[in-house]
């Protein structure tokens, strides 16, 4: 199945923009020409180049699409929480070019159809492509292997199990080297269910005054453990995803230092938020790994620096507002992450965490190269798949500001350092402010 | 940031007093001692011919029980009754949310009877603060247990208990023994005795049932009963639930007995006054030896007598720094 088509093709030139592409070694001020849906040329105007629309872009960054590794788009299955209108128009929003779905839909995306299904609605949507990660196992109930052949040719550009528990290791064992038969990419999101209660938080002080369940850092490390043993043992090639504790980083660091395919990513909240931060109950930073302790978001954060951990990722979950309007413990885990993504993401930057270059590199770049898309950079006849981003524009998250339809997050009322202004998915505008 | 509001500021107005009871963390001295001595004016209440004050009259108390309870339910009716209000008792687990309807939904509709006071027990840690949060700020909310997270007026009656006996808390040292883990009673304990500048807190059990970080609450931790029971003036035993077995915290009751059971051998180790407590109800044989659950040293059928007082104390503070809050809003529009 080919979605990659652009449906409209407008002329269109960005101009005086500092553009960065981390592939090309490329940041200068520049005029950005599309036509055809591909990126005609930067920097001199093609020959008889005249624009339907010019857009002027002084002061801010032309940088490619983010390419996010993990976003809910809650269909099918669970709209009353979003869909793929609105969330991959809020992705668009966010500066999101092109999204993979993890398996966790209803029915659990682990046939051809479900795929298609996910791939033909996001085509007609036409906001941001999205790009389904089938199920490791069928149904994700941990026992049989999916046809993951057939979920390759649907367009899955991999797959997971997400944190649903494969209890039987030679299960586990045989569905990595079943994927890696065929070098699908498995996307891990290591978590012992057995030491990780449901409602719970992470075990620490916070935890004991408020008497909420505690999920221990080994809920985390002893499954990642396992993982990593037994992706060395069949070879597969491995990403995991929205780490959450220092000693995962480290874990994470070894296994790379012995030659092993794995790389990592952290959702970008994890970078900000800690335990203490639940002090009230407050049921908008319940979230799947929890918020841990200082000392871990420093971790993080020089993971992220380093590049042991080489991407960033939203984990986007939006909900309805009733899925939140409970007591901590039965309330839905979960935060809406688009609207913070690249404001966020960008303020590693102003912080001196990383370059202007390294964070394209964390939020697009890395995570294209990873399932193999031509995207993520800025290249002379590729697809136009590029986003304006004001980093001066200070703003203020609001409910009104949130586009996805879950405005489920712990950020509002938060400034934030920079704003998407324009967003193009294969030469036309998916977003544009105003 | 999205502002987060912590249970112990939430339950006070802006002059201090309270207007809801939701944890005893974070009170002050003052405040926890004048709970303590409204609960002393009400305990002469019981014993009059006519058993009623009008503090309360004219006013609905709502008891929002999800959680099953005898006990607590029953004191906080006659409580609220002695105190000249309408009760109504609402047990849910045979009620609207096994219908399916949302606890919003039910506050709501309660609301709309324009109820003064809600009274809550709920299985979820932090369930009376999101009601407190949600409610018609009018509204008073009485945390009557929730989850592991604080019963704050078992822990005060157990603060008044420990006065009659013992008068000044500073140079006491309380030893609390058992399930600390999942005892709501135990945290809110801690943290009355430390607003009450207790002079030693202790708490006793395996590392099982000891949670994590437990030593941040302000308590020493000691995993041997006989070190930790040493020159206590204060003995509060925590009820042990059967489950506890089968999730694999412990080996077996009879274990359990023998290492942090109270029994007249180890109670020795205390002071020789010490007095014993159990916020109830009580396991022979498992936590307690029947022998000291009867002695002389045992108060833990006084601390059941208290609990009306106690709770008479907290529903008409909260009403009246409720209504004083409320006096001041409309005065401050007008």
């Amino acid at each position: 199945m080919d979605f990659s088509r652009p449906q409209f093709n407008q002329r269109i030139v960005i101009r005086n923009g500092r553009v960065i592409d981390p592939k090309q070694v490329l940041d200068q001020k520049a005029d950005v020409y599309i036509a055809d849906g591909v990126i005609a040329s930067i920097g001199d105007a093609p020959v008889g180049f005249k624009p339907d629309l010019e857009f002027d872009a002084n002061n801010m960054l032309v940088i490619p699409g983010a390419v996010d590794l993990c976003a809910r788009v809650r269909e099918p299955g669970q709209t009353q929480k979003g869909n793929i209108h609105t969330e991959t128009h809020a992705a668009a929003a966010a500066g999101i070019t092109h999204l993979c779905c993890p398996p966790d839909t209803n029915p659990v995306l682990d046939t051809r159809a479900v795929a298609a299904l996910i791939q033909e609605r996001a085509y007609q949507s036409g906001y941001a492509h999205v790009m389904p990660i089938g199920a490791l196992t069928r149904g994700l109930e941990g026992e049989q292997l999916s046809e993951m052949h057939a979920l390759r040719e649907a367009g899955c550009i991999g797959v997971s199990q997400l944190r649903r528990p494969v209890k039987d290791s030679q299960v586990l064992m045989r569905c990595l080297e079943y994927a890696s038969t065929f070098d699908l990419i498995v996307f891990f999101q290591s978590e012992d269910q057995s030491i990780s209660p449901r409602g719970g938080m992470h075990a620490g002080p916070t935890a004991t005054r408020l008497g909420l369940p505690g999920i221990p850092e080994s809920a985390e490390t002893i499954a990642l453990s396992r993982d990593l043993l037994l992706v060395e043992q069949t070879g597969v090639q491995a990403h995991f995803g929205q780490i959450s504790c220092a000693r995962s980083v480290e874990l994470i660091a070894n296994a790379q230092a012995l030659g092993l395919k794995v790389t990592a990513d952290v959702a970008v909240h994890q970078l900000y938020l800690t335990d203490n931060m639940i002090d009230g109950f407050n049921s908008a930073y319940h979230v799947r790994p929890p918020a841990r302790t200082e000392a871990d978001r420093q971790a993080l954060i020089d993971g992220v620096k380093s590049g042991v951990i080489s991407m960033l990722c939203s984990d986007h979950q939006p909900h309805e507002a009733a899925a939140k309007a409970e007591p901590f413990p039965t309330t839905e885990a979960g935060i809406s992450a688009f609207s913070h993504f690249l404001p966020l993401s960008y303020e590693l930057v102003s912080q001196g965490v990383l370059s202007e270059s390294e964070w394209v590199q964390r939020i697009a770049m890395n995570p294209a190269h990873l399932i193999g898309l031509d995207a993520g950079h800025l290249g002379v006849g590729s697809n136009a798949n590029l986003c304006v981003f004001d980093p001066n524009m200070e703003w203020t998250l609001k409910k009104e500001n949130v586009y996805s339809q879950g405005k489920n997050t712990p950020f509002l009322g938060r400034t934030m350092p920079g704003r998407v202004e324009l967003t193009l998915r294969d030469g036309t505008i998916s977003f544009r402010r105003g | 940031m999205t502002p987060t509001i912590p249970p112990h500021q939430l339950q006070l107005t802006p002059q201090g007093q309270l207007r809801h009871f939701l944890t005893t963390e974070g009170l002050s001295t003052e405040l926890l001692t004048e709970i303590l001595d409204t609960a002393e004016s009400f305990v002469s209440v019981g014993k009059q011919a006519v058993k009623k004050v009008p503090l309360l009259r004219g006013k609905t108390v709502v008891n929002l029980f999800f959680e099953a309870s005898t006990r607590t339910r029953t004191t906080f009716e006659l409580a609220a009754k002695r105190l000249s209000a309408d009760v109504l008792n609402i047990n849910i687990s045979t009620s609207a949310t096994s219908k399916g309807e949302s606890l919003m939904d039910m506050l709501w509709n309660l609301e709309a009877m324009d109820s003064d006071m809600f009274v809550v027990r709920h299985e979820a840690s932090g369930a009376p603060h999101f009601i407190a949060e949600h409610v018609t700020p009018t509204v008073a909310v009485i945390n009557a247990g929730d989850g592991r997270h604080a019963h704050p007026t078992q822990a005060m009656l157990d603060m008044y208990t420990i006065r009659r006996h013992k008068g000044d808390f500073r140079n006491l040292k309380v030893a609390i023994v058992g399930d600390v883990l999942h005892s709501r009673v135990a945290r809110s304990q801690v943290h009355a005795l430390r607003g009450l500048n207790v002079g030693e807190v202790r708490v006793i059990g395996p590392k099982t049932l000891i949670p994590t970080d437990f030593d941040t609450l302000g308590a020493k931790i000691y995993y041997d009963m006989v070190k930790g029971l040493k020159d206590v003036d204060v003995v509060i035993m925590l009820r042990l639930q059967k489950e506890r077995m089968q999730s694999a915290l412990l080996p077996s009751e009879s274990e359990f007995y023998r290492l942090y059971g109270l029994t007249t051998e180890k109670l020795a180790f205390a002071k020789p006054d010490a007095i014993v407590m159990h916020p109830g109800p009580i396991n022979r044989g498992v936590e307690i030896e029947s022998a000291v659950a009867d002695c002389s040293q045992s108060v833990i059928l006084q601390q059941v007598n208290y609990g009306i007082a106690v709770r008479m104390a907290v529903l008409s503070m909260a009403m009246s720094g409720q209504t004083d809050m409320q006096n001041a809003l409309e005065g401050g529009d007008a």
